[in-house]
C-alpha cells in the first residue's frame, strides 16, 4: 500500500479526534440521580469513550483501505472489529459490543460490495436473470405470507413476539396504504397519520358512545377517513412536491390539535379509555363476559388463555393488510392506477392527454386515507385506549420512511422496510436509549447501498407479449 | 379539396404576459384533413399559440372555435377538458413521455378516458367484469397498431425513457394519436432528428392526414418538413401574423424572407 498509508493513518486519526471531541460530553459524562435531596451528579464513562474512539480509528482506516481497493487489509481490520464485538473480551457496555461488531460488519460489507454488486448486475443483464428475479420476487412474497400465517402457531410465539408481529403488520398496512399516495401517485404526504387518527377516534367514539361493534364501525371509519382525505385534499392537491408536503404536514398537526382541544368530543389530552376489543361472531376475548355477551371460551369450549386475544388481533390485522395489498395491486392494473403513475411521472403530459389531474389525485388521496382509517380503528380496538399522543408527526415520518426505503411503489419492499425499521428498534430494546441508533443505522445503510429503496424493480402493469391475441 | 367548415378557427387571439405582447391579434383557420404549419423565427409566439389552443394558457382575448360533433369554445375550457371533450391532442417541444412506464403503458394511459368509462369508475374493473376486460384488450390492440406504425412493437415492454431520442419523438406522436383526436398539435416534431428519421416522420404525418383523417397543426423549423408536407402555412413574427398561404407562395413572400433573413435597415436579427 506504500505511500498512501501515512495519509490514510492521518485521516483516520483526524476522524478519531473529531469523534473524541464530540463524544467527550455526549458519551464521557452521564448524569445520575443520587436521591431526591442531593439532586444530580456525574458519572464518568471515559473507558466507553476510549473504546469507541479506538473503534472509530480502526473503522475509518478499514473503510479507507476498502475504498483504495486494499481488500485484504480491510477485511482483516473488519474481522478484528467483528471478533472484538462478538465479545471474548468484555467491553464496558453492551452497546459497545454492538457498535464495534456492526462497524466490523460494515467494513466487510463495504469491501465485498463492489464484486457482489457486479455479479448481481451481470445476473440481471441477461433476460433469463430478469425473469428469474421476477419469479423469485413472487416466490418470496408467497413465502413471507406463509410465514406470517403460521407464525402465531409456532412454539416461540410468546406474548412479546405476537405484540411485535401485530405492530409490524400495522405498519405494513399503513405503508401499503401510503404507498398508493406516495409510491404510485407521487404525492408527498407528510400528514398521513391524521387519517389514522380519524379512523381511531371514529371507532373509539362510536363504540363507547353508541355501543357499535368493531365490524360495524370498520367501514364507517374508512368512509369517514376517506371523506376527510377528500375535504383536505381538494384545496391542496393543486400544489406540487415540497409545497404539498408542507401543507399536508400542517393538516396533520391541525387534526392533532383539534383532538387535543375539542375536549367535549374527544376528551382532550386525557384520551378515550375502555374501548371494547373486536369480537369473533359476537364472542368477546375476556375471562368474564360483560352483561349480554358471551366469551370465546364459552362459545367454543376452549379454555381461556390471555394470548388468544393477541392471536385474534394478529389475524385481523393480517387480513386487513392483505386486503390493502390486493386492492392496491388490482388498482395499479386499472386505468386509474396507470393514471396515478402517469401523474407521478409527468402531470403536464397527463393534462394534455385529457386526464383530470385533480380528480385522479383525489381518488389516490381518498383511497390512501381510507386504509389509514381502517388501520386506525384496528389500532383503537387493540390498544383499548387512545389519546392524541399516538398521532404525532413522527408516526407519519416513520410510515413515509417505510415507503421510501422499501422502494417507492414496491409492495414487498414495504414489508421488508417495516420489518427493519419497526422490528430492529424493538429487538434492540435492551440497548436502552441507544436503540434508536439501530433505526438510524438501518436508514443510513439502505440509503448507502440501495439509494432507490430496497426493491427498485418496477413490474409493468400490462405487457404486450402476454396479451392475447397473437402475442409474439 | 378545401372544406367549407374549418376544423379550428382562431380569431383575434391575443396573449399578454404582463407588459409583453407575445401574440398580437392573430387569426387563422385550419382545415380538417390538412396539415397546417405555423412557422416563424425564434420567439415569434408559435408555442404560445399552441399553449392557448391546448388550454395551458388562458388567452388575454380572442376566440378559439373547434368544430367536431358540436362547436367547442376552447378558451372557455379547462386544460384537461380540451383533450377529453374537444379532442385536441398535442406533443411537446421537449419530449414529455412517462419515462418510468413502459412504451405500451404510455399508449394505455392515452386511452384513459375511454377505459375509465368502460371500467365504470374502476368498480367493474375491480370486479374483473368481462365488459372491462374486453375494453382493455381493444385498447391494447389499438396500441399494438400504433406500435406497428411507428416500428416499436419489439420495444413495447421497455421503459419509455430507455428509447433512443428519435423513437421517443415517434412514441409521443403515437401516444397523442391513441387519444383518437380531431386535431393533433405537434410542437417541433422534427427537432433533433437525423435526415432519415425526418423522412420517416414525413411519412407518418402524411399517413395521419390521409389514413386517419386527422387535422394536424404543426410548428416546425425544419423547412424540408414544412415545405414537403404542409397544405397551408401561417407565418408569425413578433407575435403578429405576417403571411399565410400555400407553402410555395409563402416561400416567395418578401415579408417572410425579410423576417427570416433580416434587412439592412430592419430591426430583425434573423
Amino acid at each position: 500500500m506504500g505511500p498512501r498509508l501515512p495519509a490514510l493513518l492521518k485521516d483516520a486519526a483526524l476522524t478519531a479526534f473529531v469523534a473524541a471531541a464530540l463524544g467527550f460530553f455526549i458519551v464521557g459524562f452521564r448524569t445520575v440521580d443520587i436521591g431526591s435531596t442531593k439532586g444530580l451528579s456525574f458519572d464518568y464513562q471515559f473507558a466507553d469513550l476510549a473504546v469507541a474512539v479506538v473503534a472509530i480509528f480502526v473503522g475509518r482506516l478499514g473503510l479507507s483501505l476498502a475504498a483504495e481497493g486494499q481488500r485484504w487489509p480491510a477485511l482483516i481490520l473488519g474481522a478484528v472489529l467483528g471478533i472484538v464485538g462478538a465479545g471474548p473480551a468484555k467491553l464496558p457496555s453492551a452497546f459497545l459490543h454492538w457498535f464495534v461488531g456492526l462497524a466490523g460488519l460494515l467494513i466487510i460489507a463495504r469491501t465485498l460490495w463492489p464484486s457482489a454488486n457486479r455479479a448481481f448486475l451481470q445476473a440481471r443483464q441477461s433476460s433469463r436473470g430478469q425473469s428469474a428475479t421476477r419469479a423469485g420476487a413472487r416466490w418470496f412474497g408467497w413465502i413471507l405470507l406463509a410465514v406470517a400465517v403460521v407464525m402465531p402457531l409456532m412454539p416461540f410465539a410468546d406474548q412479546k413476539t405476537m405484540d411485535l408481529g401485530v405492530l409490524i403488520l400495522t405498519y405494513v398496512m399503513l405503508g401499503w396504504g401510503l404507498n398508493i399516495v406516495v409510491g404510485l401517485a407521487g404525492l408527498l404526504d407528510l400528514g398521513y397519520v391524521a387519517f389514522y387518527a380519524v379512523g381511531a377516534y371514529s371507532y373509539a367514539l362510536l363504540s363507547t358512545q353508541y355501543g357499535l361493534g368493531f365490524w360495524a364501525v370498520l367501514p364507517i371509519a374508512g368512509a369517514l377517513a376517506a371523506t376527510f382525505g377528500m375535504v383536505l385534499g381538494f384545496p391542496v392537491l393543486r400544489l406540487r412536491g415540497d409545497y404539498l408536503a408542507i401543507v399536508t404536514l400542517g393538516f396533520g398537526e391541525i387534526i392533532r390539535l383539534v383532538l387535543i382541544n375539542w375536549v367535549d368530543l374527544t376528551n382532550g389530552p386525557a384520551g378515550i379509555g375502555s374501548i371494547p376489543g373486536p369480537t369473533l361472531l359476537g364472542a368477546v376475548f375476556a375471562e368474564n363476559a360483560p352483561p349480554g355477551k358471551i366469551t370465546f371460551s364459552q362459545m367454543t369450549g376452549i379454555p381461556f388463555d390471555g394470548t388468544q386475544r393477541l392471536v385474534f388481533l394478529y389475524y385481523i390485522i393480517l387480513g386487513l393488510a392483505l386486503v390493502t395489498n390486493l386492492f392496491a395491486l388490482r388498482m395499479r392494473r386499472l386505468p386509474v392506477g396507470r393514471a396515478w403513475e402517469a401523474l407521478r411521472e409527468d402531470e403536464i403530459a397527463c393534462r394534455a392527454l385529457g386526464i383530470n389531474p385533480t380528480n385522479t389525485k383525489l381518488t389516490a388521496f381518498a383511497i390512501g386515507a381510507m386504509f389509514a382509517g381502517f388501520a386506525g380503528s384496528f389500532f383503537a380496538a387493540k390498544q383499548r385506549f387512545i389519546s392524541p399522543e399516538s398521532f404525532v408527526f413522527i408516526e407519519s415520518a416513520i410510515i413515509l420512511a417505510i415507503v421510501v426505503l422499501g422502494g417507492m411503489g414496491s409492495q414487498i419492499g414495504v414489508v421488508l422496510a417495516a420489518v427493519l425499521l419497526i422490528g430492529l428498534p424493538e429487538w434492540f430494546r435492551d440497548l436502552g436509549s441507544y436503540r434508536m441508533l439501530a433505526f438510524g443505522l438501518a436508514m443510513v445503510l439502505i440509503m448507502v447501498f440501495r439509494p432507490r429503496g430496497l426493491i427498485a424493480h418496477r413490474e409493468p402493469s400490462v405487457r404486450l407479449r402476454a396479451a392475447p391475441p397473437g402475442g409474439r | 379539396m378545401r372544406a367549407d367548415v374549418p376544423l379550428i378557427d382562431v380569431e383575434h387571439l391575443t396573449m399578454r404576459f404582463g407588459g409583453l405582447l407575445a401574440v398580437d391579434d392573430v387569426s387563422f383557420k385550419a382545415q380538417p384533413r390538412e396539415i397546417t404549419a405555423i412557422i416563424g423565427p425564434n420567439g415569434a409566439g408559435k408555442t404560445t399559440v399552441f399553449n392557448c389552443i391546448t388550454g395551458f394558457y388562458k388567452p388575454s382575448s380572442g376566440r378559439l372555435t373547434l368544430r367536431g360533433d358540436r362547436e367547442y369554445l376552447l378558451e372557455r375550457m379547462l386544460g384537461h377538458e380540451i383533450g377529453q371533450q374537444a379532442k385536441v391532442a398535442r406533443t411537446f417541444q421537449n419530449i414529455r413521455l412517462f419515462p418510468g412506464m413502459t412504451v405500451l403503458e404510455n399508449l394505455m394511459v392515452a386511452q384513459h378516458n375511454k377505459l375509465m368509462r368502460a371500467s365504470g369508475m374502476s368498480i367493474f374493473g375491480l370486479l374483473g367484469l368481462k365488459r372491462y376486460r374486453d375494453a382493455e384488450i381493444e385498447a391494447i390492440e389499438l396500441a399494438r397498431l400504433w406500435l406497428q406504425r411507428i416500428g416499436l412493437v419489439d420495444d413495447a415492454d421497455r421503459p419509455a425513457g430507455e428509447l433512443p431520442y428519435g423513437a421517443q419523438r415517434r412514441l409521443e406522436i403515437a401516444r397523442a394519436m391513441c387519444t383518437e383526436p380531431r386535431l393533433l398539435c405537434l410542437d417541433e416534431p422534427a427537432a433533433g432528428l437525423n435526415p432519415r428519421e425526418s423522412a420517416a416522420l414525413n411519412e407518418l404525418l402524411l399517413s395521419i392526414r390521409n389514413q386517419d383523417g386527422v387535422g394536424v397543426l404543426l410548428i416546425e423549423h425544419d423547412m424540408s418538413v414544412v415545405m414537403k408536407i404542409s397544405d397551408h402555412v401561417v407565418v408569425l413574427d413578433y407575435g403578429r401574423k405576417i403571411a399565410e398561404g400555400p407553402p410555395d407562395e409563402v416561400q416567395r413572400d418578401p415579408a417572410v424572407i425579410r423576417a427570416y433573413l433580416g434587412t439592412d435597415d430592419g430591426g430583425t436579427d434573423g
